[in-house]
């Protein structure tokens, strides 16, 4: 929990440090605000059981109450992020860190800007926060949902197969392009020389010069879709340059991600895979953030149909949870649990009236402090408690301490102890803690 | 379509009915049935294609949280955190959702407000009720003897919601729980001055602790002649007490429950007693109570807890209260609840009646509940009532007219003249990566008034102006928002500069 709490605190202040402001949504929706909005993922929900009141079902990611929330309260134009959990029916693979119930990070921002400013703001955070979380190095693939409907519709994919071929392009980061191709064939129907002529496209990757390339490529250059998705690549790659990361986008014409709601760019982070070091397991736990822009969405929510542009990110921290915690495993690093300064002791019996009364001054000052639940608990167990805690000071009261009126500050690393007057022993504590 | 009108109107009657049997606290076997005929009704009707599919609304008894609720709410939880945290407490978390026959038998007579997960062909489901059986689970699960530990996150009620006073379906709990075999009543002292240190630093105005003893309830009913089978309905209509006046809770006792009179008025002299630890001791020494032992081990701990709660220097927030009796079936000694002593209204203000802000108590028997062998794991814990709480600081908020800022952005980035989004760009991304939260506007040419009086609604203290004269002098104009007073600073000292400004450590160590 530790970990999580750290790893949360660092998304968190990086969505701050660019202005979101936070929210929440219930944990369950109206069925019918879920309902269609995940296209091929739709049977993943987990559904409340009808008692007799309104449908529900628990909500499957955030993007969609962040919709809804924007259409209720006809909000024009926010910059928000949300932590929270989320639940899918899927079958969990614990190995990769897919469980049926797990926190998401959003950063989203709704409203109608001048292009691709927003959307590469979105990709600046990412990689503050990837960086931020030393996972090693990472690679932010980009792509764009009209450049992948007009490669599509080049190659010539029957309109209606659109979202099928898509969600077996995406496979693509975890499967091979014959296993891929086969999928597409004989599974989905697609004629052989089509998905040959996407298999030219989709194996490509690369920079702006890409981006440029495309703009020139004799089919693609005929779609208007794929035009108008390139223009804002490269408008985007300008942007990201001026932002410093550009060398760690890459625009790739594989992306395709399941979702049904995204319209334009679209971008997926991967960790790069280090080389397997002696005893370590190669982690294998896909993208671990990803996110893109859909401008439908909120129109959908809307009696009138108007719409919000948005356009966001959302990042995966249960991969990342189960990578540090591996890392920290293998490396067998130990995080304390608490973080409590004082422990207050004592020598002898009897003293238990002394040490309440000291630990409720060192409390009403603001300082975490611990004593052992026990009337005459014996010295080396309260010592042995410290050490395994890692408690770093501990108050000493005895006999000898009551009579000379004093009380004797010990710290646990050094074993050193000095004796403290007793009206000036929290003033002594809060001055050690400062120090250190 | 014109069938569908007459059944819409039978399912509408029908949903009538079954809030009405609920109103009632009609039989369970009773509702359920009248459910199920509401169930078979609306799977007549159908879908509707003609319905609007625009229903904006969360569920009831749930809302949103806004970015103003969230500041309020962070500010609330950073009280809380600190304190447990400064009691030696480990956070964990749980499941939102448990098996459904883990939260089975441990709620008594709220166990239908529990809500089910729909059987989806996995396991039976349900959503947690409150976070102390899940946490008896995790410890039995982990055969874990001891441990100190909180735990905040929401859970959820099918109850009836009255929003307007903090009472809804979904609502956050924030739980300390200590647990393990322990020296009598120093972990029991413990809790109760966490709930005072929190009261108090939260500034939400004075309060009282009730202190009682489940013991002393079942030793009192005992005495008093109440037959053991009617102990848990009777316990239910005392802790009304705090509600309702002792009249109705007397009639509810005997007309609907049917205790003897004399027995009721036995009980009525006790639980209009409370005071301090005299009062304990008196009770000590009542002819009738003092041959029970139950009630004898209960006050001989309040008395205990008493002399540490001393020593803790808050007895004169705690009240021993005779009618204190907490509905929840795993309590096993000591229970408390914490209460806001009504301020008179001031001019303008609601008074605001929000019944018990925190509360809790020791269950030495839930543990064993859940373990294969029935092995015992002593508990005593307190839960704050945090929306209650929340409201209470909003709405106290709103009087004072307090602006609560939703963002801490320190600077602005903007441009005084056009084309010159670039070079707000690159600065805020030099910003961004010195760790100084600020911001843009997503416009290639905003209006340098936009910009600032973007600053002025959001709080923004500081403003870094690009401007074409100062690109080529080398130097960014900082504007302080509140005091309108400019000074141009130089490019590469800008970061330290804002840092300075804004209390910031230099390096981001």
């Amino acid at each position: 929990m530790v970990v999580r709490e750290k790893i949360l605190d660092l998304v968190i202040s990086c969505f701050k440090r660019h202005g979101a402001k936070g929210m929440d949504t219930p944990a369950f929706e109206l069925k019918e605000t879920l309902t269609e909005k995940y296209g091929e993922d739709s049977g993943l929900m987990y559904d409340l059981k009808d008692q007799g009141g309104e449908l529900l079902s628990l909500r499957y990611d955030l993007t969609v109450p962040f919709a809804r929330y924007l259409a209720m309260n006809k909000v024009k134009k926010m910059k928000r992020y949300h932590v929270g959990k989320v639940w899918r029916r899927e079958s969990p693979t614990i190995v990769q860190g897919r469980y049926r119930e797990f926190c998401q990070c959003d950063f989203d921002i709704a409203g109608q800007f001048d292009p691709m400013i927003p959307d590469a703001e979105c990709l600046k955070i990412m990689c503050e926060i990837l960086s931020g979380l030393q996972l090693g190095d990472f690679l932010i693939k980009v792509n764009d949902r009209r450049i992948v409907d007009g490669m599509f519709a080049v190659c010539g994919v029957p309109e209606s197969k659109f979202r099928a071929i898509c969600s077996s392009i995406d496979k693509l980061d975890k499967m091979a392009w014959k296993d891929v191709r086969h999928e597409m064939v004989v599974k989905k129907g697609l004629a052989p020389e089509v998905a040959d002529r996407i298999g030219d496209y989709v194996q490509c990757h690369g920079g702006v010069s890409l981006v440029e390339q495309m703009f020139q490529d004799p089919r693609l250059s005929q779609n208007k879709q794929a035009l108008e998705g390139l223009g804002d690549l490269k408008l985007l790659f300008e942007y990201l340059t001026l932002f410093g990361i550009a060398d760690k986008i890459s625009f790739d014409l594989s992306l395709a991600r399941g979702l049904d709601y995204y319209t334009g760019v679209i971008y997926e982070a991967v960790l790069l895979q280090t080389p397997t070091q002696a005893g370590e397991e190669p982690l294998n736990v896909g993208s671990v953030a990803a996110g893109g822009r859909y401008d439908g969405l909120v129109g959908m929510f809307d009696p009138k149909g108007h719409k919000v542009p948005c356009v966001g990110l959302s990042i995966g921290v249960e991969r990342i949870f189960y990578i540090v915690e591996q890392r920290m495993k293998t490396k067998g690093e130990k995080v304390r649990t608490t973080e409590t300064q004082v422990f207050v002791a004592t020598p002898q019996k009897n003293f238990l009236q002394e040490r309440l009364k000291l630990i409720a001054e060192l409390w009403d000052s603001g300082i975490k402090a611990e004593m052992l639940y026990k009337n005459n608990p014996k010295l080396l167990t309260q010592l042995h408690y410290c050490e395994s805690t890692g408690i770093p000071l501990v108050v000493i009261i005895g006999e000898q301490e009551l009579k000379e009126g004093v009380i004797k500050i010990r710290s646990v690393a050094s074993r050193e102890e000095v004796a403290i007057k007793r009206e000036n022993f929290v003033a002594e504590i809060q001055k050690r803690l400062s120090e250190s | 379509m014109a069938e569908r009108a007459p059944l819409e109107e039978l399912v509408k009657l029908q949903g009538e009915r079954v809030r009405g049997l609920k109103q009632q606290k009609a039989s369970a076997e009773l509702i359920e049935e009248e459910v199920a005929k509401l169930l078979k009704l609306k799977a007549q009707l159908g879908p509707d294609e003609s319905k609007q599919k625009f229903v904006l609304k969360t569920p009831k008894g749930t809302r949103d949280y806004s970015p103003r609720q969230m500041a309020v709410r962070e500010k609330v939880f950073d009280v809380i955190i600190r304190c447990f945290k400064r009691h030696g407490a480990e956070v964990i978390d749980t499941p939102v959702f448990e098996l459904k026959e883990t939260l089975m038998g441990k709620y008594g007579e709220d166990s239908k407000l529990i809500y089910d997960l729909k059987d989806q062909g996995g396991e039976l489901l349900s959503l947690r009720y409150d976070l102390t059986v899940p946490f008896a689970r995790y410890l039995a699960m982990n055969k874990l003897t001891n441990i100190k530990r909180y735990h905040i996150a929401k859970v959820y009620r099918r109850d009836n919601p009255a929003m307007t006073r903090g009472r809804y379906r979904e609502f956050y709990q924030c739980d300390f729980d200590i647990a393990g075999n322990f020296d009598p009543m120093i972990p029991d002292a413990e809790c109760l001055k966490i709930m005072c240190e929190i009261l108090s630093s939260l500034q939400i105005g004075d309060f009282l602790v009730k202190v009682n003893d489940r013991r002393i309830l079942d030793g009192m009913f005992a005495i008093c002649g109440v037959s053991d089978s009617k102990f848990r309905t009777i316990c239910s209509s005392v802790d009304k007490l705090d509600k309702v006046s002792w009249e109705e809770v007397k009639n509810e006792m005997v007309g609907e429950k049917g205790l003897a009179p004399e027995v009721a008025d036995r009980i009525g002299d006790y639980v209009q007693q409370h005071g301090g630890v005299s009062l304990a001791e008196q009770l000590l020494q009542d002819p009738k109570l003092s041959q029970n032992k139950q009630a004898l081990e209960g006050l001989g701990d309040l008395k205990l807890l008493f002399e540490y709660l001393t020593l803790f220097g808050i007895d004169d927030k705690i009240s021993f209260d005779l009618s204190l009796a907490r509905g929840l079936d795993y309590y096993t000694g000591v229970i408390y609840e914490a209460v806001l002593l009504q301020t008179p209204a001031q001019a303008g203000e609601e008074p605001l009646g929000v019944g018990s802000v925190a509360a809790g108590g020791r269950y030495d028997g839930l543990v064993g509940m859940f373990d294969p062998k029935g092995r015992k794991v002593p508990c005593v814990g307190l839960s704050i009532g945090v929306e209650r709480i929340f409201s209470i600081v909003e709405q106290r908020l709103e009087a004072l007219e307090e602006k609560i800022r939703t963002t801490e952005t320190q600077v602005l980035v903007a441009s005084a003249q056009k084309k010159l989004l670039e070079e707000r760009l690159k600065l805020v991304s030099e910003l961004w990566d010195a760790g100084i939260k600020a911001e843009l506007l997503y416009k290639k040419n905003p209006k340098l008034l936009n910009q600032l009086q973007y600053c002025e609604e959001a709080g923004t203290p500081l403003v870094a102006i690009i401007g074409e004269q100062e690109l080529k002098d080398g130097v960014i104009k900082l504007r302080s928002v509140t005091s309108r007073e400019e000074v141009d600073v130089r490019r590469e000292d800008l970061v330290e500069e804002i840092k300075r400004r804004t209390g910031q450590p230099l390096c981001i160590c």
